[in-house]
C-alpha cells in the first residue's frame, strides 16, 4: 500500500478508452514523472488524480482514503499548471493565499503562510504585483508559492516548465530538484520531455496509447526499456535500432549486421540467453554514446566489438560530434569526442560498448530479457 | 462520517449547480420561443380570427394565403428587396473595405462614419429618408429650387419604384456593418502571403481576384447569413418610411403577417404567414449555425 | 480581429489613390446626409424646409422644434411631447439590459467551463432564438403576457426583451469565455472555491470588455426596437420608437417635418452617443456578434 495508490484506473470518453488499465504506486516523498508524447494519456492521468476529471473504472486512493467522487480540493492535492493559471486579477499575495481563504483559514495565518512560502521561493519583492507584471519564470515561482502554501500531501505538476526558454527552463529544473530534496514532498509531475524526467525523477512512467509502457527508475528506464517504443522515446538522440541475425561464434551469440557495402559485420553479445535465438532475427538496440572512436571507448566494459563501417555525415555539436552511418539498411547514429578524427566518405572503425546492447523481439517489439 | 456525507452532499450540488444555474434561461427559451412557435404553427391551422381559436381547418389558411394578392406583392416585394439589399450590401461592403484597407489617412473616423447608422432604430432611419426623398420638400424640391426646374424624384410615391427607397435606407443603414466585416477577414489574411504572391509577379487586381476575396469565404457566408435574416425581418424600416404603400406597393411578409393578424383580424392567416417567414430563416440558419457550432467543437 | 492598421503587402499608384479617396470621401457624405439633413432641419423655422431649403442651413436658428418635440407636440390623443416616452424607453431598457447580460454571463461560464453532456445542442437552442422574425412569437406572447398580468406593462416589455436577447449575450459571453484559460477554473477548484466563488473572483474581474460588449449590444437593441412596443405596450408606456413613429404619421394638421427631424434625434441620441463614447467596444461587439468569433 503506497501513498498514491493508481489501482487498476481506466478512462474512457463514451465507448473510446483513452487510458487503460493504469496501475501505479506511489511511496511518501517520490518523484513520479509522467512522461510520454502528447496524446498519451499522461495528463489525463494528473487530472483524475486532482479530480478534475472522473475516473471510468479501478481506484485512486491517498494516504488510503479513496478519492474516487472526491471534489478536487478535499484531496489535500496542489497543482501547478503549464500556463501557471495565475489569477489576473489578483495580486501576486493574493495568489498564493486564495486556497487557503477558501478553506477558511484566518487571516493572520495566511499572511504568515504567505510570508514563508515566499521567502523560501524569493518572491517577496513582488507580492503586491499583478501576475501580467512578472517574466516567465517569475510567474512560475508563484505558480509554486500556491502549490506550497497549502501544505498539500502530494504536489502535481503538469508540464510546469514548457512555456519557459530552454535556458530558464534547466535553471528552473534544478530549482524544482533541490525544493524536492529539501521538502520532501511526494511529486506527480508530467512532461513530455525525456530529459526533464531522466533528471528530475525517482521513478519514471513511460506512457504512450494510454498504456503505461514501463515503470521504473531512471537507470532502468534508460538502461533496460521494455520496448522499442520505450528505447527510442527515452533519451537523445534515441537509441538506434538496427536490424540483425542471430548467430554464434566460439559457443557465444553475436548480432550480424549489414554495413553499407552489403557485407556483414559480427557484434558479440555479453546476453547469453540470447543464443536461443541462434538463426532468428532481432532488433538490436544501440545507444548512439555506445559507439565511439577506440580511444574513447568504456575501459570498464568488458565486451568491446569492433565495426568498420563508411562514414556519412558528421555533425560537429560542440562537445560531441555525431556520426552517422548505415546499418541493416537503417541510420544509425554515433556519438563521439569532438576530436574524434572521421571524415564524411571515409572509413572508421566503430568501438561499440556491447555490454550495453540490448536485444528486441521484432514481432512483439518487447525487450529479449537476460 | 457525518461530516463526510455532509461534504459529499456539498460536492454533489456543486456538480449540478451548473445546469441548475443554467435552466432559468433554458425554460424562458423553451416557453417564449419553441413553446411559441409550436402554437403559432398549431394556430395556422385553425380558424383563429380576431382571438386564437381551436377548430381545426387544415390548410385552409395557407390555400387561402397563397391565393392572396397582397400576400403574393409582398413575396414580389421580398424577392426584389432581398436580391437587392444582399447584393449592394455586399459589393458595396467589400469595395468599402477593400479600398478602406489601403492605408488611408483617418481610416478610424471614416470606419465610424460608415458605421453608425448601424446604432440608429430604423423608424428614425425611415423618418429622415422619408422626408429627404419626399418630392414635395425633400431631393425634387431642393433641386427644383435650386434651378433644376426639370427634376423628378418621386420614387417614394410612385407604385413602381417605391420597394428600390426601401432598398437605398436599408443599405444605408446596414452596409457600414457588412464593411466592417470584410475589413476584419481582410485584416486577419496573412501579409506574407500577399508579399510572397507579389513576388510571383502577380499585379492588385490579381491578387485580390485570385487570392484574398477567395479567401473571405467565411466573411461572404456570415454576410449573406446576417443579411437574409434581416431581409426577411423587415418591418420598421417599412412601416416607417412608406407605411407599406403607395398602396401595397412596399408591403413584405412581415408587415403582411402584422396587418392580418391585428388589424384585419385574419389570425389564421397571419400565423400562416408567419410560420413560412419562419421556414425560410430556419433553412438558411439551420444548416449555418449547424456547421459553425460543430466546427467549434 | 484587430482594427488597427496593419502593414499592408499592398501598394497602389498615385492616380488610383487619388481615386480610392474620392470614393471613400463620397460615402463619408452618403452616410452622414440624413444625419446631416435632420440636423439642420431641426434647428429651422418650418418655412425654410417648406420652401424649398431642406438642403440649405438654417437663416433663422431655432431650438423651438427640438423642445416641442421633447415637450409638446402631439403624440396620439395627448400634447405630451416625447419626453414621458423617453423615460418609458429608459425604463424598459435598464432591467433588461441589466438580466439578460448577467443572465448570459452565467450561460456563457456554464457552456465553457462546465460543460456536460448536449451543451452544443442547448446552446444552438439558444442561439436560433436570436435569429427568428418574431412574428411567429407575437399571438402567443400577447396571450402570455395577458395571463402573467403583465400586458400593456414595461415589465412586460422588458421581459419579452429579456427573452430574445439570452441568445445574443449568451454568445458574446461563452466566446469570450472559450478562450478564457480553463487551467484558472481548475486551479481554483484545487484551491477549494465553489461555483459561483469562481465565477463571482475569477471570471467576471476580467469580464470588463465583453460586459461592455454586451451591454452596448443590447441597449442599442431594445432601445431601437419597434416591433414588441408597437404590440405589447399599453398607451402610457409606448418606448421611444413608437412614440416616434406615432409623430411622425400623425395625419392630422400640419406636417411639422422640423419637430420630426428633432423627435428623430432625440430617439436616436442614446444609443448614437453610445456609439461615439464606447465606439471601439461596439465595433468589436458587432465582430464577435457575427456568429464568426
Amino acid at each position: 500500500m503506497g501513498f498514491l495508490d493508481i489501482d487498476n484506473t481506466t478512462k474512457s470518453y463514451g465507448a473510446v478508452e483513452v487510458l487503460h488499465n493504469v496501475d501505479i504506486s506511489v511511496e511518501e516523498g517520490e518523484f513520479l514523472v509522467l512522461v510520454g508524447p502528447s496524446g498519451c494519456g499522461k495528463s489525463t492521468l494528473l487530472n483524475m488524480i486532482a479530480g478534475l476529471e472522473d475516473i471510468s473504472s479501478g481506484e485512486i486512493r491517498i494516504k488510503d482514503q479513496l478519492m474516487n467522487g472526491v471534489h478536487p480540493s478535499k484531496r489535500n492535492i496542489a497543482m501547478v499548471f503549464q500556463s501557471y493559471a495565475l489569477y489576473p486579477n489578483m495580486t501576486v499575495g493574493q495568489n498564493i493565499t486564495f486556497g487557503l481563504e477558501m478553506h477558511g483559514v484566518p487571516k493572520p495565518e495566511r499572511e504568515k503562510a504567505m510570508h514563508e512560502v515566499a521567502n523560501l521561493l524569493q518572491i517577496e519583492n513582488f507580492l503586491d504585483r499583478k501576475p501580467g507584471a512578472l517574466s516567465g519564470g517569475q510567474r512560475q515561482r508563484v505558480a509554486m508559492g500556491r502549490a506550497l502554501v497549502r501544505n498539500p500531501d502530494v504536489f502535481l505538476f503538469d508540464e510546469p516548465l514548457s512555456n519557459l526558454d530552454a535556458k530558464l527552463r534547466v535553471d528552473m529544473r534544478t530549482e524544482i530538484k533541490k525544493l524536492h530534496q529539501k521538502l520532501g514532498t511526494t511529486i506527480v509531475y508530467v512532461t513530455h520531455d525525456q530529459i526533464e524526467a531522466l533528471t528530475l525523477s525517482t521513478r519514471i512512467a513511460v506512457m504512450n496509447g494510454g498504456y503505461v509502457q514501463q515503470l521504473g527508475t531512471p537507470q532502468e528506464i534508460y538502461d533496460t526499456p521494455a520496448n522499442i517504443f520505450v528505447a527510442t522515446f527515452m533519451g537523445s538522440p534515441a537509441m538506434n535500432v538496427i536490424p540483425a541475425k542471430v548467430d554464434m561464434q566460439n559457443g557465444r551469440p553475436v548480432a550480424c549486421v549489414e554495413t553499407h557495402d552489403g557485407t556483414t559485420s559480427t557484434l558479440p553479445f555479453s546476453q547469453d540467453n540470447l543464443s536461443e535465438w541462434n538463426g532468428k532475427d532481432i532488433l538490436l538496440g544501440i545507444r548512439p554514446e555506445t559507439i565511439t572512436d577506440e580511444d574513447a571507448a568504456d575501459r570498464k566494459s568488458s565486451n568491446i566489438a569492433h565495426l568498420t563501417n563508411q562514414v556519412v555525415v558528421t555533425e560537429p555539436a560542440g562537445s560531441d560530434t555525431f556520426v552517422s552511418m548505415t546499418l541493416g539498411g537503417r541510420d544509425v547514429i554515433a556519438r563521439m569526442r569532438s576530436d574524434a578524427e572521421v571524415k564524411p566518405g571515409a572509413d572508421f572503425t566503430f568501438a561499440v560498448n556491447m555490454e550495453k546492447a540490448v536485444a528486441f523481439d521484432p514481432a512483439t517489439e518487447m525487450r529479449i530479457p537476460a | 462520517m457525518a461530516h463526510l456525507a455532509n461534504a459529499d452532499f456539498k460536492t454533489r450540488l456543486q456538480s449540478w449547480l451548473p445546469k441548475l444555474v443554467l435552466s432559468p434561461s433554458l425554460a424562458l427559451v423553451l416557453v417564449f420561443v419553441y413553446g411559441f412557435i409550436i402554437f403559432s404553427v398549431y394556430l395556422s391551422f385553425t380558424d383563429s380570427r380576431l382571438l386564437p381559436s381551436y377548430g381545426w381547418v387544415g390548410w385552409e389558411n395557407y390555400s387561402k394565403l397563397w391565393r392572396l394578392s397582397h400576400w403574393e406583392t409582398s413575396l414580389i416585394n421580398m424577392g426584389i428587396f432581398a436580391f437587392l439589399y444582399i447584393g449592394i450590401c455586399t459589393v458595396l461592403g467589400l469595395g468599402l473595405a477593400i479600398f478602406l484597407d489601403q492605408k488611408i489617412r483617418g481610416e478610424g473616423v471614416i470606419r465610424t462614419i460608415y458605421l453608425y447608422p448601424m446604432a440608429l432604430s430604423f423608424i428614425v432611419t425611415g423618418t429622415a429618408w422619408k422626408w429627404f426623398l419626399d418630392p414635395g420638400i425633400g431631393l425634387e424640391n431642393v433641386m427644383q429650387t435650386w434651378g433644376w426646374e426639370s427634376f423628378e424624384f418621386d420614387w417614394i410615391k410612385n407604385r413602381d419604384f417605391a420597394i428600390y427607397t426601401v432598398v437605398l435606407a436599408a443599405v444605408w443603414q446596414t452596409s457600414g456593418f457588412v464593411m466592417a466585416m470584410f475589413l476584419a477577414g481582410l485584416r486577419g489574411i496573412d501579409n506574407e502571403m500577399l508579399k510572397a504572391a507579389q513576388m510571383d509577379g502577380a499585379s492588385n487586381w490579381n491578387l485580390y481576384r485570385r487570392i484574398i476575396i477567395p479567401q473571405l469565404r467565411p466573411a461572404f457566408l456570415s454576410a449573406f447569413v446576417i443579411l437574409s435574416h434581416l431581409a426577411i425581418k423587415t418591418f420598421d424600416l417599412v412601416i416607417a418610411l412608406t407605411g407599406g404603400g403607395p398602396g401595397r406597393a412596399t408591403e413584405l411578409p412581415a408587415t403582411f403577417m402584422y396587418s392580418y393578424t391585428f388589424t384585419r383580424n385574419q389570425m389564421g392567416i397571419g400565423a400562416a404567414s408567419a410560420t413560412i417567414m419562419l421556414m425560410t430563416i430556419a433553412a438558411i440558419m439551420i444548416p449555418y449555425l449547424y456547421a459553425e457550432l460543430r466546427e467549434k467543437k | 480581429m484587430s482594427v488597427a492598421t496593419q502593414d499592408t503587402a499592398i501598394r497602389t499608384g498615385r492616380v488610383m489613390r487619388t481615386l480610392i479617396y474620392l470614393v471613400l470621401l463620397l460615402f463619408v457624405l452618403f452616410y452622414m446626409l440624413p444625419l446631416y439633413v435632420m440636423l439642420v432641419n431641426s434647428v429651422k423655422p418650418l418655412e425654410e424646409i417648406t420652401g424649398g431649403g431642406m438642403m440649405n442651413l438654417p437663416q433663422v436658428f431655432t431650438l423651438e422644434p427640438w423642445f416641442k418635440a421633447w415637450s409638446s407636440a402631439q403624440i396620439g390623443v395627448e400634447p405630451t411631447g416625447l419626453s414621458p416616452y423617453f423615460w418609458n424607453s429608459i425604463k424598459m431598457v435598464v432591467p433588461a439590459v441589466i438580466i439578460s447580460t448577467v443572465l448570459g454571463a452565467l450561460n456563457g461560464y456554464v457552456l465553457t467551463k462546465w460543460r456536460f453532456r448536449g451543451d452544443t445542442i442547448l446552446f444552438g437552442l439558444m442561439l436560433f432564438a436570436c435569429f427568428i422574425p418574431f412574428q411567429i412569437v407575437l399571438i402567443p406572447m400577447a396571450r402570455v403576457l395577458g395571463e402573467l398580468g403583465l400586458a400593456g406593462s414595461t415589465w412586460g416589455l422588458s421581459l419579452v426583451h429579456i427573452v430574445y436577447g439570452i441568445g445574443f449575450t449568451t454568445l458574446y459571453f461563452r466566446n469570450y469565455y472559450a478562450v478564457f484559460p480553463t487551467e484558472l477554473i481548475r486551479a481554483a477548484q484545487i484551491d477549494g472555491a465553489g461555483f459561483f466563488q469562481i465565477f463571482w473572483r475569477i471570471l467576471l474581474p476580467s469580464s470588463g470588455p465583453i460586459a461592455v460588449v454586451s451591454i452596448i449590444w443590447q441597449f442599442t437593441n431594445i432601445w431601437n426596437d419597434f416591433l414588441f412596443g408597437a404590440s405589447f405596450a399599453g398607451a402610457n408606456n409606448q418606448p421611444m420608437t413608437v412614440a416616434l413613429n406615432n409623430l411622425v404619421q400623425a395625419s392630422h394638421g400640419v406636417k411639422e417635418y422640423n419637430v420630426h427631424f428633432a423627435g428623430a434625434i432625440l430617439a436616436a441620441l442614446p444609443t448614437l452617443l453610445v456609439y461615439i463614447v464606447a465606439g471601439r467596444y461596439f465595433v468589436r461587439g458587432l465582430m464577435a456578434g457575427s456568429v464568426k468569433g
